[in-house]
């Protein structure tokens, strides 16, 4: 029964342990999430929960899903976001940041910083040739390829767009949880800048040692 | 206020000294050994000071059996229990790297003396007080002019007096 629910980056701090010691963590403002409703197998081929978080004007959401939230009974949310195989819940349930405990592992998952184009230096974590004695390849690629295969293979690194993509960082441990203010502080980084939208969920990792 | 300004201040200390390097500083720091919890004071010299509110850390150097050792501790971590500032010192640069090849005499470092501005004028009586340890009472303000005048022939004495400091002292002897 993985638990997942989304949250609301607000940056990173520091912060004291009972043993004197300093964790990094990152403050994700979680929730409250809408159940917003149940996939089963039955019907939709697989069992998955439909949270919705941020609630939002009417006008901002379209009529398709407007009819979704009239229908769960919540308010509209702007972000709508699936939970594969999260049981147990009924819809128009609120979730809020006690569904996790301090100490338990978790992934987070959301869209990274863009970076735009760039090349294989900073992409790919190359080494540059050399910069003086008449060099000319000091950010180049190098061989991409041999020549009787007469074609560049597929999955070559090369230069191109770097960020802005969606990414899930694995096994970060929950630090704190703060039910009055309805954070969560995770030990680590996490994807995306301030103010970004994550889906946290329990980590898979752990899941696979509970089995 | 946002939520990580809150956070941290929940976690700072409501007062900190203010520490610059050259301060001569006592840590009560708190260790554990084995399940028993002392406090262990850390006597030393502030070679560094960085970071800011809740990351504020300093570094400690004091030499002991000839041999160096230097700790760097969070100065809101609750891992201190106290820190006292023995004395200010006065030096030039924010980083006294250099006292790491100084031994003995060569790495004493000069006590700081009060500079015009209110701020200052606490510091100087602090400063007082540690040189007439045996003056009775020298916070009160009268005795502290008293003692003020005593400190500038002192000064004289030692040809290191500060034409600041003796202009500032001077008015306060004459209203007594």
């Amino acid at each position: 029964m993985p638990k997942g629910l989304l949250a609301r980056k607000l940056g990173m701090t520091q912060v004291f342990n009972a043993d004197g010691t300093v964790s990094a963590v990152t403050v994700l403002e979680v929730g409250p999430c809408r159940v917003l409703g149940l996939r089963t197998v039955e019907k939709d081929g697989y069992a998955a929960v439909r949270l919705a978080f941020a609630p939002v004007a009417e006008r901002k959401v379209s009529k398709p899903l407007l009819g979704e939230f009239k229908k769960a009974g919540a308010d509209p949310h702007r972000h709508v976001a699936e939970v594969r195989g999260y049981d147990g819940l009924e819809v128009g349930q609120e979730l809020k940041c006690d569904v996790f405990a301090e100490g338990e592992l978790v992934d987070v998952t959301s869209t990274s910083k863009g970076k735009g184009f760039q090349g294989l230096v900073k992409r790919h974590r190359f080494s540059r040739g050399p910069e003086s004695h008449g060099s000319m390849n000091v950010r180049q690629p190098g061989s991409i390829g041999a020549t009787d295969a007469a074609r560049v293979f597929k999955g070559v690194r090369m230069a191109g767009q770097m960020g802005n993509r969606r990414t899930t960082v694995q096994g970060l441990r929950v630090v704190r949880v703060d039910g009055k203010r309805n954070l969560l502080l995770l030990r680590g980084g996490v994807p995306g800048g301030d103010g970004g939208v994550v889906l946290v969920k329990e980590s898979v990792k752990q899941l696979r040692k509970a089995r | 206020m946002n939520v990580i300004d809150q956070l941290e201040k929940e976690q700072a200390k409501k007062k900190v000294p203010q520490l610059r390097s050259g301060d001569t500083v006592r840590v009560h720091a708190k260790v554990v050994e084995g399940t028993r919890e002392r406090i262990q004071v850390f006597e030393g010299t502030v070679i560094r000071v960085t970071g800011a509110g809740l990351r504020r850390n300093f570094t400690v150097r004091r030499v002991t059996h000839g041999v160096g050792v230097e700790r760097t501790f969070l100065i809101h971590s609750p891992r201190i229990d106290k820190i006292d500032v023995v004395r200010h010192g006065d030096v030039r640069q924010a980083r006294l790297y250099y006292l790491r090849s100084k031994v003995g005499k060569e790495g004493r470092i000069r006590e700081r003396r009060a500079k015009v501005g209110v701020a200052a004028v606490a510091e100087a009586e602090e400063v007082e007080e540690v040189e007439e340890e045996d003056e009775a009472g020298a916070e009160e303000p009268e005795v502290a002019a008293e003692a003020g005048a005593e400190a500038d022939v002192e000064e004289e004495a030692e040809s290191e007096a500060e034409p600041e400091q003796q202009q500032e002292q001077e008015p306060a002897a004459k209203k007594k």
